[in-house]
């Protein structure tokens, strides 16, 4: 298993040059169909969706497949989750291609390092990444396809191939003879992969850079989509699984007496991350372990309260931390400045909360294993399937489903939810086939969460109101000590991700001090939309507000003075500012406010326009520009900066994860709510039309909610946000 | 035995009344389309048509529905032809689109009993439907959309 991320590159130029031996691919081609063979049980139809090279097909390399039928299928090596790349990857491959859109189609890819990405080495879907590491990949998998059908009509017209051109799914020659790609396949399936290909000049894109709509949209539209909670197996069974209601607590003892009599029940058994019901459907597993009674060795964290963890925060950030970035000398140039200001931010844990409960099917046999379910990370899933198995890692098949959200949850470095599903299955058999559901409440309570944080920053402006001096302490859990991922840390002695968005500082201010404070707590974190950035945007973007304040300058101006160097933040600021109407009035109790951040190779700004009325904030409007550089597909782009603004107001409005006793207090969205149809603002998306090198798109519309949420409200009432999610009570 | 139809199919089962209608649907008569998303009717995943009503089936024991008719997504329409799927297509409006089955199932009684709904109209009826991947302005502007569709079809 390669954990080690390996540096980006052109791999995709680079591997389809090298070329793919044919006989690897047909290899490849066999052991793809096979696992694919067995495919989705679709419940209700009966049917077998399956997916296979057949005589009628031909696959010039691992991501498309061509059939006799004109049917182009494009293999995505990365998880659909709602962010498109069923749709904005094959669309970058048919461009090349030059197919007929309205006859491609997508098929997930099965784990193999065919399908790795190319500058993480291994097969995942995080970090806004799909798009601009799939750019090169599926250009060139088209292309050379193309190439293959171009040289085949050449041959059959005993031409040369540069005197054909193609269109729609056919080649044509000088004369316009034509020939579709389906009379073509049985014969390019007996050339050589081409060594080098010509990409397209962008000017001419057919398909790039337009508003392609989805093509997984009409299976979401009638029940057909197929998520990992809809997988059933013929003869499979159910199981719910009690886990520990604290943090490293552990099973003492328990009874199960009234359970194991309880209708449907097949099975109970205790697993490393608890006891396992196991029944013939989800409704008599949950009841039945609903009635066990376990009693649990608590452990250490059975006093744990995030109230107390905060108070360690406060008092950590009063001493200096890891020095992150230094410039100047902070602590010296604010000697003698009269207009000087400290400020701490803080944010809770957060849960991912995808609509889709975490869920994995598990089909044990006695030498082989197959695994469905919504996974980010195949690679490291598979692996750890297999370690679990005892099996090696070929003899375990991973099939992704569609995954109802994803948000960093299913990209568990300890792969959590698939191992547990394997130790039940193992319980049961082999051979076993078992579904494991989480139920909403297992889900929010299973732990994985975006940390809680605190920011500390002090600064100061000079007698013209230009900031001069910026000392910040960021204290929190680290997300990478203790995981395979410790080595994207580079040694460093501090986790990156803890102080992304904060370390970058772009405003011109000579003197810097960032610096970190790593918190140790046994509470597992990782990864959630975003990263670093969902707090430290909020942090660094209400504290240039206050500067502002104490500089008497609006917030927009002050920024943009200090934005000079940077075009690309500037030229997002600006239109967002423009966009909104800012400067110009607003209904009496509405207030703007705005933030400006750089995540993930993309360039955000946001205006929100907000009111109070009887304590409760309404955001009526939220003004988005967005510098992702080139654009594959604008229609995504702007679907992914609406649902993450709401993903980013939602946060800062409403959600908070809190512990007493060890005991999470949130149980459901009751609880932990989501913002809703009534109080989702209108929101507009304006998009900076640049030929820079493709961004990420997924998690970079999330940072500036918050913050432009907070300053707007400083609009309105005078008082200063420093905690999410936003109690007005709260504000200073 | 409880008996009842199910997208105009008749269904026996024996089945405990008091499972929750949700379970049914998925996990006996195999129609995957509704959702699991809370249990606790908050989040509407699971909505279906009970003769007619919207209900959130998570908590709705399948007694309730003896005897009665019950509408799935799988039922909304054989072939996308509703005006609310049209219009969804139109708007592009899924991201990961497990809650969309959820959301239909609840704009088609706001359809049927208001067929020009306004913004409070679509607000009333949509709250209950959580989309954690933000659909919400484009599941408003769908329904509009279909309205319109509903409008012109009448007018004809």
């Amino acid at each position: 298993m390669s954990t080690r991320p390996v540096n980006a590159g052109p791999v995709g130029a680079e591997r389809v040059r090298t070329g793919m031996a044919r006989r690897e691919f047909l290899k490849f081609s066999v052991a793809a169909s096979g696992g694919l063979l067995v495919g989705f049980y679709f419940p209700g139809t009966g049917g077998q969706a399956s997916a296979q090279e057949s005589a009628s097909s031909f696959m010039p390399n691992a991501f498309v497949r061509i059939g006799m039928d004109e049917q182009v299928t494009v293999i995505v090596n990365h998880s659909e989750m709602g962010q498109g790349v069923f749709t904005s990857l094959p669309m970058l491959l048919a461009e090349e291609l030059d197919a007929d859109w309205s006859k491609v189609t997508f098929e997930p890819a099965p784990v193999d390092p065919k399908y790795n990405h190319p500058a993480f080495g291994m097969q995942v879907t995080g970090g806004s990444s799909s798009v601009w590491s799939g750019l090169e990949q599926f250009r060139q998998a088209g292309a050379a396809a193309r190439a293959m059908l171009v040289a085949t009509a050449a041959q059959r017209w005993n031409t040369d191939p540069t005197s054909c051109r193609t269109e729609l799914g056919a080649v044509f020659d000088r004369s316009n003879r034509k020939l579709t790609y389906g009379q073509l396949v049985a014969d390019a399936a007996k050339l050589p992969p081409p060594e080098h290909v010509q990409l397209k000049d962008p000017k001419n894109f057919k398909l790039i850079g337009k508003p392609i709509k989805r093509l997984d949209t009409s299976v979401k539209l009638n029940g057909k989509a197929v998520f990992g909670l809809d997988v059933a197996l013929p003869g499979m069974l159910t199981a719910v699984v009690a886990r520990p209601p604290i943090f490293g607590a552990k099973v003492k003892s328990f009874d199960d007496s009234r359970a194991r009599s309880m209708p449907g029940v097949r099975k109970i058994a205790q697993v490393p991350s608890g006891v396992a019901v196991i029944a013939d459907t989800f409704w008599q597993a949950k009841v039945a372990r609903d009635a066990l009674r376990i009693d649990w060795d608590e452990g250490a964290m059975r006093t744990f309260s995030t109230s107390q963890m905060m108070q360690q925060f406060r008092e950590r950030a009063r001493s200096p931390g890891v020095s992150v970035r230094k410039e100047g000398d902070a602590p010296t140039a604010l000697v003698g400045v009269t207009k000087k200001i400290e400020a701490v931010y803080e944010v809770p844990y957060l849960s991912h909360l995808m609509m889709e409960p975490l869920n994995c099917v598990v089909d044990l046999r006695q030498d082989s294993c197959e695994v469905w379910t919504g996974s980010q990370f195949q690679t490291i899933d598979r692996a750890n399937a297999a370690k679990t198995a005892g099996l090696p890692n070929e003899k375990v098949q991973l099939h992704t489903t569609f995954l109802g959200g994803g948000f960093g949850r299913r990209a568990t470095p300890q792969s959590d939810f698939v191992v547990e599903a394997v130790y039940v299955a193992k319980a049961i058999g082999p051979p076993a086939k078992v579904k494991v559901v989480w139920t909403r409440e297992d889900d929010m309570q299973g732990g994985w969460y975006r940390p809680a944080f605190l920011h500390a920053i002090e600064g100061g402006v000079d007698a013209s109101g230009k900031p001069v001096s910026w000392t910040s302490r960021s204290v929190g859990q680290s997300i990478m000590t203790g995981t395979p991922f410790e080595a994207m840390m580079q040694g460093k002695p501090y986790d990156p991700a803890s102080v992304e968005g904060m370390d970058d500082l772009p405003y011109a201010i000579p003197n810097l001090a960032i610096e970190s404070h790593q918190i140790d707590v046994n509470v597992p974190v990782q990864w959630l939309r975003s990263v670093g950035h969902s707090h430290t945007a909020f942090a660094v973007e209400c504290f240039m507000d206050e500067l502002a304040g104490l500089a008497r300058k609006d917030p927009y101006q002050f920024r943009r003075d200090l934005l000079l160097k940077q075009p690309r933040y500037l030229g997002v600021l600006d239109l967002a500012a423009q966009k909104s109407g800012w400067g110009k009035p607003l209904p009496k109790g509405m207030g703007r406010g705005m933030a400006v951040h750089f995540a993930f190779g993309s360039y955000l700004a946001h205006v929100a326009e907000v009111s109070v009325t009887d304590g409760k904030v309404k955001v009526h409007r939220m003004v988005c520009a967005v510098d992702c550089g080139q654009c594959v597909n604008p229609g995504i782009i702007t679907a992914q900066i609406e649902g993450a603004a709401i993903f980013g107001a939602s946060a800062a409005l409403f959600q908070e994860l809190t512990f007493e006793n060890g005991r999470l207090q949130q149980t459901n969205f009751n609880t932990f709510p989501v913002m809703r149809m009534n109080e989702c603002p209108v929101i507009e998306t304006y998009i900076v039309e640049s030929n820079e090198k493709s961004g990420g798109i997924g998690e970079p519309g999330v940072p500036c909610a918050a913050p432009a949420i907070a300053n707007a409200l400083f609009a309105v009432t005078g008082k200063r946000v420093r905690r999410l999610p936003i109690r007005l009570t709260e504000a200073v | 035995m409880i008996a009842f139809s199910v997208n105009g199919r008749h269904v026996d089962l024996d089945v405990d009344p008091s499972t929750p209608l949700l379970w049914v649907i998925r996990d006996h008569l195999l129609l995957t389309g509704t959702k699991y998303g809370c249990g606790m009717a908050q989040c509407g995943a699971c909505t279906v048509h009970i003769d007619g009503e919207a209900v959130r089936s998570c908590v709705a024991p399948v007694s309730r529905a003896a005897g009665k008719a019950v509408t799935t997504i799988e039922g909304l329409s054989p072939d996308l032809s509703h005006p609310l799927q049209r219009a969804w297509l139109e708007e592009d409006v899924p991201q990961c689109g497990y809650c969309q089955s959820g959301q239909l199932m609840s704009a088609a009684v706001l359809l049927r009993e208001k067929p020009q709904p306004t913004d409070e109209d679509i607000d009333q009826a949509m709250t209950g439907n959580i989309c954690r991947c933000g659909t919400y302005p484009r599941i408003r502007r769908a329904i509009h959309r279909a309205a319109g569709m509903v409008a012109k079809a009448g007018a004809q």
